[in-house]
């Protein structure tokens, strides 16, 4: 019982939050909505007992992913409001509705249908949730581990040059953007 | 010695390859000489088998020596390989014999001329190809011969073929052979149909035992029959060999008098045991095409001028006679005047290439005469053989013609229709040929000296500045004739001796003395004469009664009458051959031309490069609606990226469900 | 189905992840505005995320919330990197459309 309220909960937020994300036409309206479709998933999480992916999912997501996306919009004044009747593009709208329906329809039924879920022999780490995933993450996934923290790097370095000025001495004229 | 024999054919083929390679260096006249030594050296060898065989009995005396495997495809199997027998080496003996004399010759006659060994290496590579279809054993081989001949004869005759008429010569002679070549082909593959086998005895001996059926070897028969017609330039294929002139004498005396149209008759006479299984309509055909050829041919030769033409015209009548005799069973009758036929008419082409030579490229008789006072040698040798083909006894020609108007004579009693008719049209085409030869020798050698200046126009042979002696007769005044070198006296002398004593071969009283069939007998069959002596006396006294009216008639009007007075002897009609060329001009070329622009025009142009652009055309259609797609933005992409994620569901989901 | 258990069905999760998910498609799809865009791949982002962890949770492996720790960590990565695209072309012009990128025209 306790859980179908849980489930409840966290659907609804998550899902509304979906539906504020797409059809907002603001877009810190949007964002905002975003970190409410987050908490519900976060909050789905919990119902799971994935404990440590919740806590992970609001301070990343919500708090850092969010963060930075309502940073850019208010960086490059993007607070002009999208026109959200007009499509330039003909066709684009009607199409990309009937293929997110189908999507919706199918998918459920797949899942429905579905008999059993198997196949892959589960291996079974000791304690708590945080103990297990972190024993999974340090000894069997190690290397993608370290990969990963790489790839910050990467990304953190990617971004400093990507958002970097152009200099402003007539020498240089490297472009940067390109377009 | 019989195992020797590919050497006959191996030594002209080694002195093409050497005059190819090295001719223009070794140049004139060694180049000549060696020709003529490969040439000679083929004949001694041919000596030397004819003896080995003389030495064999009769039933021995076909030997097959093989060389190699050459063909071998599922049921064809094709050897190189000769058949050595009494006819082959009797051709083969008079094919490099006067070949011999006329390489001779023609070191004399093409002096001067600046292709000189380019001569020699196709009059070796002639010789060559002539061997392999007389000694070969199988259709296949003697086609390579057959094939190699005409296009030695194409490569001669327009041998200067910066004159557009030899050109032209040269390309009719190849095409209207091509229709004769057809129907040997047509007739190799009923053969092959019905034997299984393209070897003579193969093909022989099938037939012999009755493997074909009727149809089947009548119309082969009648195919090899339209090969032969074209070779030997009988009715309706004759009018490449009027035009062959254009090329130089020696190749007129030794490929279109002596040689190669006499293929023709090889191949009638090496086939017999088929034509004796077909219907016997077919001996009726040959038979009749050869006498009225005859006829017709010697209508026309009474009204040319041209001095080759005359005796071109006679070639084409002449070889009637021979398809004559083979229409009657007689392939005895027709091989002797095959041989006796070369040495005559061979001669007189020589005699008129002398006559030519010494006339300084003058080629009208009606601008000649009293030649007999300039060049005496040639005219008495050319004497021989005017007399020779008058059939005035006891010159060879006398004794083979004979024995072709007795066949005839007798050739009701084998089946052939009208064969008394063909008789007298053997009687009359006799009259008509001493008519026109004495005609010829009388406007030539006798009478008046009507000679013109030299003449430098048109057809005269491309003659470097070499010749010295009649370089002062060129300036002004008439051309003054003179005798020929040796190398060109001497083969007249040689060819004059055998047209006399030629007849001796087959003298018809006993049967020891006719040497000619008996030996024959084995390669080509027998023919009894029926006939009492008494009545082969008599016909013998009206053939020549009618020779000689012929040369009395051509005495009265052309050495006793002026010459402007015989106008009504040579009607218009006559002296442009029935106008055959400009029908034959008129039907095919127009009608060829006509085919070739519609196909040209219709399914060239609108079909295929409809097809063509069509293709392209489409192509572009389709390309410039697919392009449709490409937007370029990007959000298009997305969506048909989705709409593909969502594709890929539902199929899974219809893999469930 | 769903309602058979206390505990509801794991297959609930499955599904609201798929609605969540096509919805994010739908909004990419339909969006002009590359922020918004963005936020859309966020949503679907999760909707993996969220199935990972049912998974995980039906099969009993551990390893499934392992994968999604790993997915948290390059989805962060991405929209740094992406907004850092997006802020170097606003540079150059005052409009962020989708569709001013057409130059693959064909």
């Amino acid at each position: 019982m306790g859980e179908w309220v849980v489930f409840g909960i966290g659907s609804l937020l998550t899902l509304l939050g979906g539906l504020g994300v797409v059809s907002s036409r603001h877009p810190v309206h949007a964002a905002l909505f975003l970190v409410q479709t987050l908490f519900g998933v976060a909050v789905l999480f919990v119902a799971q007992e994935a404990h440590f992916l919740a806590a992970v999912q609001v301070i990343v997501y919500a708090g850092a992913v969010v963060v930075i996306f309502l940073f850019v919009i208010m960086l490059i004044g993007v607070d002009k409001t999208e026109d959200i009747a007009f499509e330039p593009l003909r066709g684009q709208r009607p199409v990309a509705a009937i293929v997110a329906l189908l999507g919706v329809v199918e998918l459920i039924a797949l899942i429905s249908l579905q008999k059993g879920f198997g196949g892959v022999s589960p291996k079974v780490y000791e304690g708590t949730n945080v103990e297990q995933v972190s024993t999974a993450v340090f000894t069997d996934y190690l290397f993608a581990f370290e990969i990963t923290s790489v790839l910050l790097v990467i990304a953190v370095i990617g971004a400093v040059v990507l958002a970097r000025r152009p200099s402003l001495s007539s020498t240089s004229r490297t472009t940067l953007t390109g377009v | 010695m019989i195992d020797l024999v590919w050497l006959i054919p191996a030594l002209p083929l080694l002195g093409f390859s050497l005059l190819l390679l090295t001719g223009k260096r070794i140049g004139e006249p060694v180049a000549g000489y060696i020709a003529t030594a490969m040439t000679g050296g083929s004949f001694l060898l041919a000596l030397g088998v004819f003896f080995d065989l003389l030495s064999r009995d009769g039933e021995e005396r076909q030997v097959t020596v093989k060389l190699f495997d050459w063909l071998k495809v599922g049921q064809l199997d094709v050897k190189v390989a000769a058949l050595v027998d009494p006819l082959a080496i009797t051709m083969v003996l008079f094919v490099t014999g006067i070949g011999t004399l006329i390489h001779l010759y023609a070191i004399g006659y093409m002096h001067g001329d600046a292709r000189f060994s380019r001569f020699f290496t196709y009059l070796n590579l002639f010789i060559f190809s002539m061997l392999c279809l007389v000694l070969a054993d199988n259709f296949v081989l003697m086609f390579l011969g057959w094939e190699g001949v005409g296009a030695c004869s194409y490569l001669l005759i327009s041998f200067w073929f910066e004159k557009e008429s030899a050109a032209s010569a040269g390309k009719k002679a190849f095409v209207t052979n091509r229709v004769g070549d057809f129907g040997l082909m047509v007739g190799m593959f009923i053969m092959f149909n019905g034997a299984g086998s393209l070897t003579y005895l193969g093909v022989f001996k099938v037939a012999d035992a009755g493997g074909f059926t009727r149809n089947a070897a009548t119309a082969a028969a009648l195919m090899l029959f339209l090969g032969a017609c074209g070779k030997s330039a009988q009715l309706p294929l004759y009018v490449w060999l009027p035009d062959a002139m254009e090329g130089p004498t020696p190749v007129s005396a030794l490929i279109h008098a002596a040689t190669m149209v006499t293929a023709g008759v090889y191949l009638m006479m090496r086939c017999f045991p088929l034509l004796l299984v077909a219907d016997p309509i077919v001996f009726t055909i040959i038979a009749w095409v050869g006498g009225l050829t005859a006829l017709f041919a010697a209508t026309i030769a009474v009204a040319q001028d041209d001095i080759k033409k005359i005796l071109a015209y006679s070639t084409i009548s002449q070889l009637g006679y021979m398809f004559l005799a083979i229409g009657m069973h007689a392939n005895a009758a027709a091989a002797f005047h095959m041989i006796t036929h070369a040495f005559f008419k061979a001669l007189m082409f020589l005699g008129a290439g002398s006559v030519i030579h010494g006339m300084h490229d003058e080629q009208d008789v009606k601008r000649m005469g009293n030649l007999r006072k300039w060049m005496p040698i040639t005219f008495f040798t050319y004497l021989a053989g005017w007399l020779a083909i008058a059939g005035v006894p006891p010159l060879s020609g006398f004794w083979s013609k004979d024995e072709i108007l007795l066949s005839a004579y007798e050739g009701g009693g084998l089946g052939v229709t009208g064969a008394k008719v063909l008789w007298v049209v053997g009687l009359l085409t006799a009259l008509l040929t001493a008519y026109y030869m004495s005609r010829q020798v009388f406007l030539v050698f006798f009478g008046k000296e009507r000679f013109l200046h030299s003449v430098g126009s048109g057809f005269a042979p491309m003659h470097a500045e070499a010749d010295t002696a009649a370089d002062e007769h060129h300036a002004n005044g008439p051309v003054t004739p003179h005798e020929s070198p040796w190398q060109m006296t001497v083969p007249l002398i040689v060819l004059a001796g055998l047209a006399v004593v030629g007849g001796a071969m087959n003298l018809p009283f006993t049967k020891s003395l006719e040497r000619l069939a008996v030996w024959l007998e084995p390669s080509v069959g027998t023919h009894e004469f029926v006939s009492s002596g008494s009545t082969k006396f008599v016909l013998a006294i009206i053939a020549t009664a009618c020779g000689l009216v012929g040369i009395f008639v051509a005495r009265m009007f052309w050495l006793q009458r002026p010459l402007d007075a015989n106008l009504a002897l040579e009607p218009a009609l006559l002296k442009r051959a029935y106008g055959v060329d400009a029908l034959y001009s008129n039907i095919f070329e127009k009608s060829g031309y006509a085919l070739a622009n519609l196909v040209a025009t219709v399914f060239d142009g609108k079909l295929i490069e409809g097809v063509v652009n069509g293709t392209g055309s489409l192509v572009k259609l389709v390309g410039g609606n697919a392009r449709k797609a490409q937007t370029g933005f990007v959000r298009n992409y997305a969506l048909v990226i989705a709409a593909g994620a969502v594709a890929l569901l539902t199929y899974a989901l219809v893999r469930t469900l | 189905m769903l309602f058979a258990t206390t505990a509801p069905n794991p297959k609930a999760y499955l599904i609201v992840a798929a609605v969540l998910f096509c919805i994010g498609a739908g909004g990419l799809l339909m969006r002009r505005n590359v922020i918004v865009m963005f936020m859309c791949v966020e949503l679907m982002l999760n909707a993996a995320n969220l199935t990972f962890v049912t998974l995980a949770r039906i099969m009993g492996d551990i390893r499934g919330q392992a994968v999604v720790f790993f997915t948290m960590v390059v989805a962060a990565a991405e929209v740094v990197v992406g907004l850092g695209i997006i802020v170097s072309i606003f540079r150059s012009r005052r409009a962020v459309s989708a569709e001013d990128a057409s130059l693959l025209k064909g």
